[in-house]
């Protein structure tokens, strides 16, 4: 990624509830908000800090799968109703699995970066309770490749994806330390997500998580052959939203630098959608986005102060550890089972619950992530915060499409 | 012995199959006979399985219940059905191979409400009142529709199979084949041989519950069988235990207190009362009945009879919900108690007449945690001694009638065992905890 022609910032971000099984007002059968609902809430939440609504140019929605959850297309004809001004704007919707809402700020960023505009409101959405999570199974192995690999693919599509990963770490490395470090990595989503309103783990109650991990094996005549449900991100419905900014639109939005972060690193890779992964207990695209985004910025991962990774299941976690450069090949479960990705740990890894804690709708992800690296860096994550040492002064986020196949990972610094 | 059980099954029938009973049981076998339709060898083959009721609108109800929960169980089985459609390169997401399978479940179901459409049959499933006259008749009916081979499975919870065989003149073609309600959720069956029964309907019947994975418990042919055996006598014990406690408290207090020992300080799913709701109060007199029949022991209760006489007879709705019985409930929630002295429901009332009869019983063991909490707890044996010992020592009034309880719980599981219904005291553990869902057998060490 060649460096960018002007300084890019993120600023005002802000998401909803992230609503699903585990939250209270969550009823299976009762009607729930749809996606205007979220795309509208989750973009006041960002403009209201704005001065004023009229200093968006553009608007991109991330998602990936309403045309399916919800029978919904057209996604970027939705962006009025964050405000009624936004009506005639340019906007888009954009689609890149798992990895949508990474890809929202990123069409963003490269908008202010084309000098066509100065503030970009990225927005990432998805609503996935409309259906039961096996026919969801369904919609989200379109993040895989449906011609060669659904007919004979797992009912749980996407977590036998997974589960196969951790079972060849499990074989390489040794089974009884990753399912120790699944389960602790469970224990740190759930407590993050614990002082955190908005996060679908917030009401879980269970006193303690690792054991509750550890006492269910995996069962595969019900679900997978080596995970467990709590390894899995659950079902979730929610959006999210940012404003990407150039330096002039960071003065329109009337915020401080020191409430903006800059992108300083931006690494976004694809591999071939059609063929498999070379090493199951390596995350090969991630390893080189990683890679890009901290070149880009100069710096390397010991730079980083605060992580976000996408921990779409457990054995993700670990295996962002290693791709990220902090623990090598075979250790990022003794990574996370030192406690250092835990809130209170030298690199904090999802302080607000990440996919396992906060939820998982699987288009708003990756601007959630982007949100809570800006509150983070900026010192308002609340109850969330982790202490970011000054000597480190990055955030890093790992945002995945699919079992590896697409991914954007992004450096910030704290603008001011 | 091979027992050409898929044979059988490809023309089955159930009789009495919009029942309760008959209906999980319809379900169960409708969901194998689908399964066995898609296996290679059985292509071109046909199976079908009537669904004999006498009411239409029953039949109308079982139709609705198979679809629903051939759904819900494809749903929840999604996992082993791709496996089962590998071939089936048509069918890709688990949507379109739920949606088959449903449709195979429910195509096999050919719901009719005269008995001759069980014509050819060869393994038939009998689930209708509990009432011998009526059993013998449908017996000796059927003999002459099904196929002269058939084998017949009855679901009597309590008739002598001996009985029925030789009044229906069925020659060992019969063996009772006891589901727990609901059948495709409860793990249990009983399995009772007459004297008479052939070996060849045994290992059919035994293959049959292997299939279906379920928990197979032998009982001696003594009418109530292991499972009824216990639940009528405990449930007298409790209708004792109330009608003494009515005394001094009145019949809506007793029954609140009796209830409630029996299942929190008993840790049990439901209280007895509850639990006699739940089968139905009629049932339990049709079972009460032919057991009191049978046995050289006292066991009618006028209490029982009072409430049948008012036409108070619990059991489920269509919808599956609860009708009122020694309880009135909404939503599946305990409201109100029927009062039999006044003849009305009672509404509870924890700040006035049930919170009296709570103070009388005083508190539950320290650290008590109930039926729920203790079932998935990694300490629940531990926890289920303590309680026990806890209970052991407790100088209360709830603690006195939970212990008396106890004892004659394990009273009559002793005299099951003694008396050659349970071969060994294991079976009775077995229906108990896997029948009834209680997290101990009746036959324990505690409060001895």
């Amino acid at each position: 990624m060649k460096a960018f022609a002007k300084p890019v910032y993120l600023v005002c971000g802000d998401s909803t509830v992230f609503l699903g099984t585990g939250r209270k007002e969550f009823h299976p059968k009762k009607p729930r908000p749809g996606l205007e609902h979220y795309i509208a809430e989750a973009g006041k939440g960002a403009v209201s800090q704005a001065a004023d609504p009229s200093v968006v140019d553009e608007g991109v929605v991330g998602n990936f799968m309403a045309a399916r959850f919800n029978h919904q297309g057209h996604l970027g004809a939705m962006l009025a109703l964050v405000d009624p001004s936004f009506a005639y704007k340019p906007s888009i919707r954009v689609e890149g699995a798992c990895a949508s809402g990474a890809l929202a700020v990123v069409t963003a960023v490269k908008s202010v970066l084309s000098g066509q505009a100065d503030v970009v409101l990225a927005i990432g959405v998805e609503v996935q309770n409309t259906v039961k999570a096996i026919y969801g199974a369904d919609i989200l192995a379109g993040a895989g490749h449906y011609a060669a690999e659904r007919k004979n693919g797992h009912a749980f599509f996407f977590p036998a994806k997974f589960s196969d990963r951790a079972g060849e770490y499990k074989k390489r490395f040794g089974t009884e330390k990753t399912w120790a470090a699944m389960g602790r990595w469970y224990e740190q989503a759930v407590r993050n997500a614990r002082r955190n309103p908005k996060a679908q783990e917030y009401h879980n109650t269970t006193e303690d998580l690792f054991a509750a991990h550890q006492g269910m094996p995996p069962n595969p005549r019900s679900f997978c052959e080596h995970i467990n449900v709590l390894d899995c991100s659950k079902v979730s419905d929610g959006g999210a939203a940012v404003l990407a900014v150039s330096a002039e639109g960071l003065k329109k939005t009337g915020r401080k630098p020191s409430e903006a972060v800059e992108l300083v690193g931006l690494g976004h890779a694809v591999a071939d959608l059609t063929a498999r992964p070379d090493d199951l207990t390596a995350l090969d695209t991630t390893r080189r986005a990683v890679e890009r985004a901290l070149g880009m910025a100069g710096i390397t991962v010991k730079d980083v102060g605060v992580f976000e990774v996408h921990d779409c299941f457990t054995i993700t976690g670990i295996l962002a550890c290693e791709a990220a450069g902090l623990a090598g090949h075979g250790e990022g479960a003794d990574y996370v089972l030192s406690g250092s990705t835990r809130r209170d740990g030298p690199t904090p890894m999802n302080a607000a619950g990440g996919l396992i804690g906060y939820g998982h709708p699987t288009g708003a992800s990756g601007v959630r992530m982007a949100v809570d690296l800006l509150r983070q860096l900026t010192g308002t994550a609340g109850d969330c915060q982790a202490t970011v040492s000054s000597g480190r002064p990055y955030g890093l986020m790992v945002s995945m499409g699919g079992d590896d196949r697409t991914v954007v990972s992004c450096v910030f610094r704290r603008a001011g | 012995m091979t027992t050409n059980l898929d044979e059988r099954l490809s023309t089955a029938s159930v009789i009495g199959a919009a029942g309760k009973m008959g209906s999980g049981i319809t379900l169960l076998l409708a969901q194998e006979m689908a399964r066995l339709s898609l296996l290679p060898e059985n292509r071109g083959k046909t199976f079908r399985l009537n669904a004999v009721d006498l009411s239409p609108e029953g039949l109308a109800g079982l139709r609705e219940y198979v679809h629903v929960q051939a759904q819900k169980a494809a749903e929840k089985g999604a996992v082993g059905l791709r496996a089962l459609y590998a071939e089936r390169q048509d069918l890709v997401e688990n949507g379109e191979i739920i949606a088959d399978f449903v449709h195979r479940v429910e195509s096999v179901v050919w719901p009719s409400t005269d008995l001759a459409a069980a014509k050819g049959s060869r393994l038939v499933f009998e689930a209708i009142v509990e009432k011998i006259p009526v059993k013998v008749e449908v017996y000796k009916e059927l003999k002459g529709i099904c196929a002269p081979d058939a084998f017949f499975l009855t679901n009597t919870s309590s008739v002598p199979i001996g009985l029925l065989d030789g009044e229906a003149g069925l020659d060992g073609r019969i063996l009772g084949y006891h589901f727990y309600n609901p059948p495709p959720v409860q793990k249990l069956v009983e399995i009772i041989r007459s004297p008479a029964t052939r070996d060849d309907v045994a290992a059919a019947a035994s293959e049959l519950g292997k299939r279906l994975r379920k928990t197979l418990i032998p009982s001696k042919d003594v009418a109530g069988f292991i499972g009824n055996g216990h639940f009528i006598r405990d449930g007298l014990h409790g209708l004792g235990e109330a009608a003494r406690l009515a005394k001094a408290h009145g019949w809506a207090k007793a029954v609140h207190m009796v209830n409630r020992v029996s299942q929190e300080w008993l840790l049990r799913p439901m209280g007895i009362f509850q639990l006699i709701d739940y089968v139905g109060i009629d049932v339990f007199k049709f079972i009460q009945d032919v057991m009191d029949r049978f046995l050289d022991e006292k066991l009618l209760n006028g209490t029982i009879d009072a409430m049948i006489a008012r036409k108070v007879s619990g059991g489920q709705n269509p919808d599956g919900s609860q009708k009122p019985g020694f309880f009135g409930y909404e939503k599946g929630r305990i409201v109100s108690v029927y009062d039999l002295d006044a003849g009305v429901y009672v509404p509870i009332d924890p700040k006035g007449w049930t919170g009296e009869a709570d103070a009388h019983l005083g508190p539950l063991p320290e650290g008590y945690r109930g039926w729920k909490a203790l079932s998935g707890a990694p300490d629940r044996d531990a926890a289920i001694k303590a309680h026990f010992a806890a209970l052991a020592k407790m100088d209360t009034r709830g603690a006195e009638i939970g212990r008396a309880y106890l004892r004659r719980s394990r009273e009559i599981a002793r005299g099951l065992v003694a008396s050659g219904v349970a071969a060994k005291p294991e079976d009775v553990n077995g229906v108990l905890t896997s029948g009834f869902y209680h997290l101990y057998g009746p036959i324990n060490e505690f409060c001895q």
